[in-house]
């Protein structure tokens, strides 16, 4: 066996030897920035330097192609720098305000959009799906290719009230993120299990205590160790399924997309707050999930008729109350949207304010 | 040339509309690399059943125990030989971004040319914790790949029960909002504890976060086990030119209703300039020749929104640093949790500073890995142990900014309350100084 060679531990590595050189001149000294157009900044330092940014949206998963034609833009426009922001949208910094407009021309004669900032719709921010994850219930790149056709017109301009953030996700286990719109995958049916697996692949134990409801239990199945489950109690989180693939959660006809209004991780204005549940049961409709898109279209456009400058989509139905935003979006109100987990309590109405 | 292209209906629909597809991109690649013809074979199929056919298993690099994502495939014939072949084994290595996520081109066409050589020519720029994801290579051909991206100054990230690949925020590079040095922030505490990184030995994973106000861009306080946000404690800043400069584009009607009167804490008010308080913790700005914007700093919760209103005419003030919540987290076990505040200032610009967010960052870590059950995150091991447990143990005072209010039921025993007085004389005594 050839020799080892050990790993350089190198850690996260310094930024400094890749920034822009603006930027690193003007590290932590910045004094102002405004917004010219949709999808450019303009940040001023306190010694008066300027750089200006343009961001573009990117498909996040990248072919080499791809990325090299991004570097010849960069290389050509904005000093061979580039950023990436935790949407992944790629952001091009130039020093020279002549450049940013050849700099968006090329981006879009080589179909990348320019938007993404301030009250735009951004890019989704979204999971692994069928391409990479071991436990998908649907994709995530292929979600988002998708709805972002649809969204186009609300990445590339600002016209929402503040800006909004969505995020997708796979199953129920939300890598995706809390967001202004959440879509996540949710399962309707407890696992089916093939009994003749689970003692070849599964720790039992361990997936007895995954549960959070407590509804599995060790059981002998046609003589064989196995596990059954108390579908009574079943809430079909899919906890049980990563430590024990024969317990398949996923179902092609079962699992469907619910959609979530209101996460903020921002702290402006209100507190952070987690997304809400408001649609569910709408089908995994591979490859353009259209019923995805007619419900979050719907949502937006209502949000961006209704609500006043600034307001985030939780800041809106803060002030309006939720029965309004059911009322307005025209969305069903159920028994599933009253909340019967623990802490629930707190969700519900303890007080006579009632709007009319 | 590569082997025949599989039909592909579905994903074909992918290409169409406006949005740049990946799909287009995965086809650029299959031209000539096998192992995306069959990866888009195999993704056609996930297509059309809705299934995924990914298994896990092991796979790493010398040295390490993570950071590796195996995958290989399920999708097999009846005699158990994988249908897509070329896409047998796809799998992901995760490595750590420079913090804040700036590159020049020169290292991008470096990562390009290894990930051809090695690899399948895909890579996502970035996971939702931060990673360069180089997604799809065979397992002969991980340590050759890793070795490259290794030489050209690039580490890998973190998977399974372990320390994992963290997040800032633009911040310092480019944002007036900054409030300390996120990149250093970042590096100092991943890089002192890049053992538990490399060697997944914690109860499950540990994410930290580095944002540099309460803006939060990189979601540190929904999903980061320890989240620094960067704050301030003095006075708002402010530039009456800039202040003014944005009443002559919005006029009163916005300053009113945009800015003063969405301050969560009435905060702010318009006033006769001749009126402005010189109290301690108020300052303003003049934004016509006789009123002014006075703020009640006191009663100012740092929430950025008048700032990201008014940008360079309100700024973060002069003595900055940062406040650290604990146990954020996404669902399994309890739900998603919220950070909770542990520390609501802690200043962060000498390097003693700095070594002190370090050691913060080892005493959590240690607390967690000797405390939390297995598979538990942060979040669900204060849930059960109760936030008061959890301080002690990472040696950290108790503060009033660390609830929204005190208990409302009577459930408890109460029987210490004499010492506990005691001791909240001493601490308002040490800090009097
Ligand atoms: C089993 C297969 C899984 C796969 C393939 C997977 C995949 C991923 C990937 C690729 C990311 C982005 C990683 C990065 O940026 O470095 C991610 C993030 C995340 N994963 Fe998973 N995941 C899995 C299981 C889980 C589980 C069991 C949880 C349980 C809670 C989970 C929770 C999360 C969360 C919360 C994030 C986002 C964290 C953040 O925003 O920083 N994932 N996942
Ligand atoms: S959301 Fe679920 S299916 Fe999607 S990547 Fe995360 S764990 Fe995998
Ligand atoms: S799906 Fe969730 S609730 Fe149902 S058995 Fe599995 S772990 Fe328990
Ligand atoms: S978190 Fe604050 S400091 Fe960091 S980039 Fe966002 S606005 Fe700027
Ligand atoms: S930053 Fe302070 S003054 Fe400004 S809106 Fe928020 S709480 Fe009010």
């Amino acid at each position: 066996m050839a020799e080892m060679r050990p790993p350089i531990e190198s850690g996260a590595p310094d930024p400094m030897q890749y920034m822009h050189p603006v930027m690193v001149k003007n590290y932590g000294k910045w004094a102002f920035h405004d917004h010219p157009k949709p999808g450019v900044l303009r940040h001023r330092a306190e010694n008066g330097d300027e750089i200006w940014t343009v961001k573009a949206g990117t498909q996040r998963q990248m072919d080499v192609y791809t990325i090299r034609l991004l570097c010849d833009i960069a290389d050509k426009f904005a000093d061979g720098h580039v950023r990436f922001t935790a949407r992944s949208n790629i952001e091009y910094m130039v020093s020279d305000p002549a450049k940013v407009e050849p700099l968006i021309k090329a981006l879009n004669d080589n179909g990348f959009p320019i938007g993404g900032t301030a009250n735009s719709v951004s890019m989704i921010s979204h999971t692994q799906g069928f391409l990479h994850c071991d436990i998908p219930g649907t994709d995530a790149s292929g979600v988002v290719k998708a709805l972002m056709d649809e969204l186009y017109d609300e990445f590339i301009n600002c016209e929402m009230p503040n800006r909004v953030k969505m995020s997708t996700s796979c199953c129920e286990i939300n890598c995706g993120g809390q967001a202004d719109i959440a879509i996540i995958m949710q399962h309707t049916k407890p696992p089916k299990i093939n009994h003749d697996l689970v003692a070849n692949v599964c720790e039992r134990p361990s997936v007895v205590a995954r549960c959070p409801v407590a509804a599995i239990r060790p059981a002998l199945v046609n003589g064989k160790p196995s596990l059954e489950v108390d579908e009574k109690k079943c809430i079909c989180c899919g906890a049980c399924y990563p430590p024990c693939p024969p317990m398949q959660i996923n179902d092609p006809e079962h699992s469907k997309l619910a959609i979530w209004v209101g996460g903020k991780n921002s702290n402006a204005r209100s507190r952070p707050t987690f997304h809400k549940l408001v649609v569910s049961g709408l089908p995994n409709n591979a490859p353009r999930w259209p019923e995805v898109a007619v419900v979050v279209k719907n949502i937006l456009s209502v949000y961006k008729a209704d609500a006043q400058p600034w307001e985030r989509m939780a800041d809106w139905i803060d002030r309006i109350g939720w029965p309004r935003f059911f009322e307005k979006t025209g969305l069903p109100f159920t028994k599933y949207h009253i909340d019967d987990w623990r802490g629930s309590r707190a969700t519900l109405n303890a007080s006579a304010h009632i709007r009319f | 040339m590569a082997k025949k292209m599989h039909d592909t209906p579905m994903l074909d629909q992918l290409e169409s509309g406006p949005w740049p597809s990946f799909v287009t991109g995965l086809k650029r690649l299959a031209k000539d690399n096998d192992m995306m013809v069959d990866l888009m074979g195999q993704l056609e199929t996930s297509y059309r059943n809705t299934k995924g056919y990914w298994k896990g298993g092991t796979v790493g690099v010398f040295g390490y125990g993570g950071g590796v994502i195996p995958r290989f495939t399920e999708l097999k014939d009846e005699n158990e030989k994988p249908v897509f072949p070329a896409a047998a084994e796809f799998h992901t290595l995760r490595i750590q971004p420079p913090a804040g996520m700036h590159y020049n081109t020169d290292i991008l066409r470096k990562f390009c040319d290894t990930w051809e050589k090695h690899g399948s020519g895909l890579i996502a720029f970035h996971g939702q914790s931060g990673d360069i994801m180089f997604q799809g290579v065979t397992t002969a051909n991980v340590q050759p790949a890793f070795d490259e991206l290794n030489e050209m100054g690039f580490d890998m990230g973190g998977a399974g029960p372990a320390l994992r690949t963290s997040m800032s925020c633009v911040g310092a590079a480019r944002c007036e909002m900054s409030n300390y040095d996120e990149a250093k922030a970042l590096r100092t505490v991943i890089n002192s504890n890049i053992d538990d990184m490399h060697r997944p030995a914690l109860p499950y994973k540990f994410k930290f976060k580095f944002s540099g106000c309460a803006n939060d861009c990189v979601n540190a306080i929904q999903r980061s086990d320890m989240a620094v946000i960067g704050t301030w404690r003095d006075n708002i800043r402010v530039n009456e030119a800039l202040a003014k400069d944005y009443m002559a584009h919005h006029g009163m009607e916005k300053l009113v209703n945009d800015v003063i009167s969405r301050c969560p804490t009435k905060a702010l008010s318009l006033k006769n300039t001749s009126d402005v308080s010189k109290a301690d913790g108020f300052c303003s700005v003049a934004v016509t020749d006789t009123q002014s914007l006075e703020i009640d700093n006191h009663n100012c919760v740092r929430c950025m929104h008048c700032l990201n209103v008014m940008p360079g005419a309100l700024l973060p003030g002069m003595d900055k640093g940062a406040t650290i919540l604990v146990g954020g987290k996404s669902v399994l076990k309890i739900g998603a949790t919220m950070g909770t505040v542990v520390i609501p200032f802690m200043k962060l610009e000498s390097e003693e500073d700095f070594e002190a967010l370090s050691e913060l960052s080892r005493n959590i870590l240690d607390f967690f890995a000797e405390n939390a059950l297995e598979h538990e995150r942060t979040g669900e091991m204060i849930d059960r142990i109760g936030l008061v447990n959890f301080l002690e143990g990472v040696g950290l005072d108790i503060d009033a900014n660390m609830i929204l209010e005190p208990r409302s039921n009577p459930y408890a025993r109460m029987d210490g309350w004499d010492e506990e007085v005691a001791k909240a004389e001493e601490r308002k005594k040490k800090a009097a100084g």
